[in-house]
């Protein structure tokens, strides 16, 4: 069965709280080279025939819609697994 | 026949029950709202309550936004209904589009939950027609993403055409763009607010009865329409 995989992550400009907290403790933890650390989703869809056009624009579809609040959010589908 | 105001209950819906007793004291009656349905015929006007519709899975109102409720609050919403989202509610509203803009985690990490203090300034709005240009109320906030954020163009214009309904004041509580506690659409119809007016509506409970005139506003609307 064919995977997709769709990554979603706050844009550059909308502060992270989370991947700022995992960043301080990070540093605390004595890992000094980690300059910042951004936290993001990750969606792995198993799909049922290809992943040919038609159902990689369903995916951005949904992606759009649900997945991701392009407000706040940008995204990428990658397919992992054709 | 006294107007009749919806308030919908999500899973994880929590203050559903106090939106209505709200509704009561206002001098509406009051109508409960199932996400499963799609019917609005036997109300005027809807609230989305506050709480964690959904566990707040995916995104706070992101879940929801999608019930077969919404479907008909969304057309109904376009076509004029008196729609106010009060926390969760004011998160579904942005995700379903019918207002601009995102609810993101609160800037410092923490949950808040206190009297907040804020400045009303749109009274032609559904929900704020009952209140007085500039005047204070404290009413409770309690929220862990109620940061309201949006692009610099959507803020101008929000307080270029006066739908910022009300500002925080002596201290923003969680890094809300421009100190922004609530926006209404263009219309004035739809309304989302972060803090709970429907806590602060009964003498002994809460911090003062500033909350009623929400709730009043809609009426005197519904009555005089």
């Amino acid at each position: 069965m064919a995977r997709v995989a769709v990554d979603v992550m706050l844009k550059s400009e909308i502060l992270d709280p989370q991947g700022k907290a995992v960043e301080r403790a990070a540093d605390r933890l004595g890992y000094s080279t980690i300059a910042s650390v951004r936290q993001g989703k990750r969606f792995e869809l198993q799909i049922d025939g290809p992943v040919d056009a038609a159902a990689l624009a369903s995916i951005h579809e949904l992606a759009e819609s649900l997945l991701a609040n392009t407000v706040i959010e940008d995204f990428t589908v990658r397919v992992e697994d054709n | 026949m006294s107007p009749r105001v919806g308030v919908v209950t999500f899973p994880g819906s929590l203050d559903d029950r106090d939106a209505q007793r709200a509704i009561r004291l206002a001098g509406a009656e009051p109508v409960a709202l199932w996400h499963g349905t799609t019917d609005l015929s036997e109300v005027d006007a809807v609230v989305l309550p506050g709480g964690f519709s959904y566990g707040d899975y995916l995104r706070a109102g992101a879940i929801a936004r999608f019930a077969p409720i919404m479907t008909s609050i969304i057309d109904a919403a376009n076509d004029g209904m008196p729609v106010f989202g009060i926390c969760n509610g004011f998160q579904v509203l942005c995700e379903s589009h019918l207002l601009p803009g995102a609810l993101t985690r609160n800037d410092h990490l923490h949950f808040i939950c206190r009297d907040q203090k804020l400045r009303i300034e749109n009274t032609t709005s559904a929900f704020t027609s009952g209140f007085n240009t500039n005047q204070e109320i404290v009413i409770p906030l309690k929220n862990g993403e109620g940061s309201y954020i949006a692009d610099e163009r959507t803020l101008d214009e929000l307080e270029a055409t006066g739908r910022i309904i009300a500002r925080y004041i002596d201290g923003n509580p969680n890094g809300s763009r421009r100190d922004i506690a609530g926006i209404t659409n263009e219309a004035g119809n739809v309304v989302g607010l972060m803090p709970h007016p429907e806590h602060a509506v009964e003498a002994g409970f809460g911090p003062s009865l500033d909350g009623l005139t929400f709730f009043t506003s809609v009426l005197s609307r519904l009555v005089n329409a």
